[in-house]
């Protein structure tokens, strides 16, 4: 019962400020409100028992991403008056179009599965108390999926070599 | 009773969000975070079905979608940077030519 | 009942208070302790010794003229200074000022919670702590601000790299994440981490004083660059906000370090047994003199040490700190597995 509060109530905020983050005309207010949106993910996640990534959510995603689109936004922003920020050229109608389509293709899909619920979630199981999550975690990341890790680290690192040569004046 | 079935529709919900700011929006940093948008709905898609399978490896797989989201802003954003300078606009109909 | 929602609801309702009345005497220690380090005596007209110089602040602030700049973005003039507070006091959520203890005949643990992943979650939140410093000089709508907000975020997230690579062979010596699970892990391994870890200390120290924007590294709030920094436009209440924000970062700083360095609440070498009279000191009563200890050592930094230029913090932050981290998480690494 309190889960089904919670999840209504995160997930009413993630897609409220997820519409707010494509709707708003001022791009600093977009950038702050997809800040908020990554902040409820988060806390989906640790409604679904995951607290590592939770964490990692709020650490990557919300403090340093984000954190990057500001700058950028800012930096962008610097010469120009504040008018300009507004975006005039967006395709309204298109959005009412596309929104009311997908509006109708999840109310079907909600319905469908009214008549046929899935099965509900086990609990989080008790049958591994000495692992918490991020043991488990790690322990694949470690073994299993060592592979895909140290890829992905090779892939951050030309991310970050590709960006500093992007953004430099003269190379 | 919350099953998966909720989470997917809010994560085809939060997806659909994101495309349609895709689309509409022509201001290209809002754009890019529409597609950071996208990305989080697929991890939420991949952490409900690691709650409801009681496998931890659709975490391990959002750790690293996090992971290639943030490779992405940051090249992305260089981009936008480089262009900036050289032609003064965020608009994205105004970039349409390969070479000036 | 009364266990589940009470006693935490009570817990929160102490720590806050706490916090927030240590935060406004920080105010009055600082500026005697530089005082004294300046041979003068600091504050000493209202009351005693300068006792009630806190709450004069405090009135003198709440009944300035609240300045907003022309043309500044409102909402985010108004809500910078709180996304700056409000990192600094809920990290106490997870800092332990004691074990168990029995008050009243009651199990009470003395820490509002303890999460397995304590450490993640006080690095993620000071994380987010950033928007604060960068919205601030952004609504300002004025060039020294904007500026002086840049330099500053710029130096966070340097420093916050430095400063998360080092908790990590912290991490790897006490096999958890959970603060409660390394004072633990300090109990069961005899010695407090500053013995074991000593660079870790100095690094995580060095980069808590640059995370607090304090003294060498607080060229982006030094009222002789930029103007201020990024609090030039404010006024009133909010800088009072900003300064009080700046204020509980430091003993937030203090209280982590001492958990994890200092084994919080346990008393030099624990758990040997020639040292066990020292136990008579409760708990919290140690934990409390050790954050104190750092506090004072932040002040006494202050009042000695130069102010680093900005080019120097960032290759100091970069170029030194972020290799001699990787450097004591590799021999820490390699030490675990081969001796322990």
């Amino acid at each position: 019962m309190s889960q089904a509060i919670a999840f209504y109530f995160l997930s009413a905020c993630i897609l409220g400020f997820a519409v707010l983050v494509i709707t708003t005309r001022d791009t600093v207010h977009s950038v702050l409100f997809l800040v908020l949106d990554f902040l409820f993910v988060a806390a989906l996640y640790v409604l679904l028992g995951a607290q590592f990534v939770a964490a990692i959510q709020i650490l990557v995603y919300a403090g340093g991403i984000v954190v990057l689109y500001l700058f950028v936004v800012m930096l962008v922003n610097l010469k120009r008056p504040p008018e300009a920020h507004q975006d005039p050229h967006r395709r309204t109608n298109w959005g009412l179009a596309l929104s009311v389509a997908v509006l109708v293709e999840l109310a079907i899909v909600g319905g469908y599965s009214y008549a046929r619920p899935a099965p509900a979630f086990a609990a989080p199981s008790p049958a591994a108390p000495f692992t918490g999550n991020t043991e488990q975690v790690g322990w694949l990341l470690y073994t299993s999926y060592l592979i895909p890790f140290e890829v992905a680290s090779m892939l951050l690192l030309v991310a970050m070599i590709g960006a500093i040569v992007l953004a430099k004046r003269e190379l | 009773m919350i099953t998966s079935t909720h989470y997917m529709l809010l994560s085809a919900a939060l997806f659909m969000i994101g495309v349609i700011g895709v689309m509409v929006r022509r201001n290209i940093i809002i754009i890019f975070m529409s597609i950071e948008l996208i990305l989080n709905a697929v991890n939420i898609n991949l952490i409900a079905f690691s709650a409801q399978l009681q496998n931890v490896v659709g975490q391990v797989f959002a750790i690293f979608v996090i992971a290639v989201a943030a490779a992405e802003a940051a090249v992305g954003l260089g981009i936008i940077l480089a262009f900036y300078r050289n032609k003064e606009t965020v608009n994205i109909d105004e970039m349409n030519l390969m070479r000036w | 009942m009364v266990d589940a929602v009470v006693i935490p609801l009570l817990k929160i309702l102490i720590v806050l208070n706490a916090t927030l009345v240590a935060v406004t005497y920080m105010v009055l220690l600082e500026r005697k302790v530089i005082a004294w380090a300046q041979s003068r005596l600091g504050p000493m007209r209202v009351g005693p010794y300068g006792i009630l110089q806190p709450i004069a602040d405090a009135v003198k602030l709440m009944i300035k003229e609240d300045i907003t700049p022309v043309r500044a973005d409102k909402w985010v003039f108004t809500a910078a200074p709180i996304i700056s507070m409000v990192p600094a006091l809920i990290v106490y959520a997870v800092i332990p000022f004691g074990p168990k203890i029995t008050i009243f005949g009651r199990q009470v643990s003395l820490y509002i919670t303890d999460i397995n992943v304590g450490l993640l979650y006080i690095v993620s939140v000071a994380s987010v702590g950033v928007y604060g410093i960068i919205l601030a000089g952004y609504a300002s709508n004025s060039k020294f601000p904007l500026l002086a907000s840049l330099r500053a975020s710029a130096q966070l997230i340097s420093y916050e790299v430095a400063v998360t690579l080092t908790l990590v062979s912290v991490i790897l010596m006490a096999g958890t994440l959970s603060m409660v699970g390394i004072v633990d892990a300090q109990y069961n391994q005899h010695v407090w981490y500053v013995i074991a870890q000593p660079l870790a200390f100095v690094l995580v120290l060095v980069g808590g004083l640059a995370e607090t924007n304090r003294a060498p590294f607080d060229l982006p709030e030094a009222e002789q660059e930029l103007t201020g920094g990024f609090h030039t436009e404010y006024s009133g209440m909010r800088f009072a906000l900003f300064f009080l924000a700046e204020y509980a970062n430091m003993i937030v700083v203090s209280s982590v370090v001492t958990t994890l360095f200092l084994g919080g609440w346990l008393p030099p070498f624990p758990n040997t047994a020639p040292l066990h009279f020292l136990y008579a000191i409760p708990s919290w009563v140690w934990f409390f003199l050790k954050s104190f200890f750092f506090l004072y050592v932040f002040i006494w930094v202050r009042a000695t040490l130069p102010r680093y230029r900005y080019d120097q913090l960032m290759r100091l932050g970069w170029k030194v700190l972020i290799p001699l981290a990787i450097l004591n998480l590799v021999v820490t690494g390699i030490v675990k597995v081969m001796l322990l």
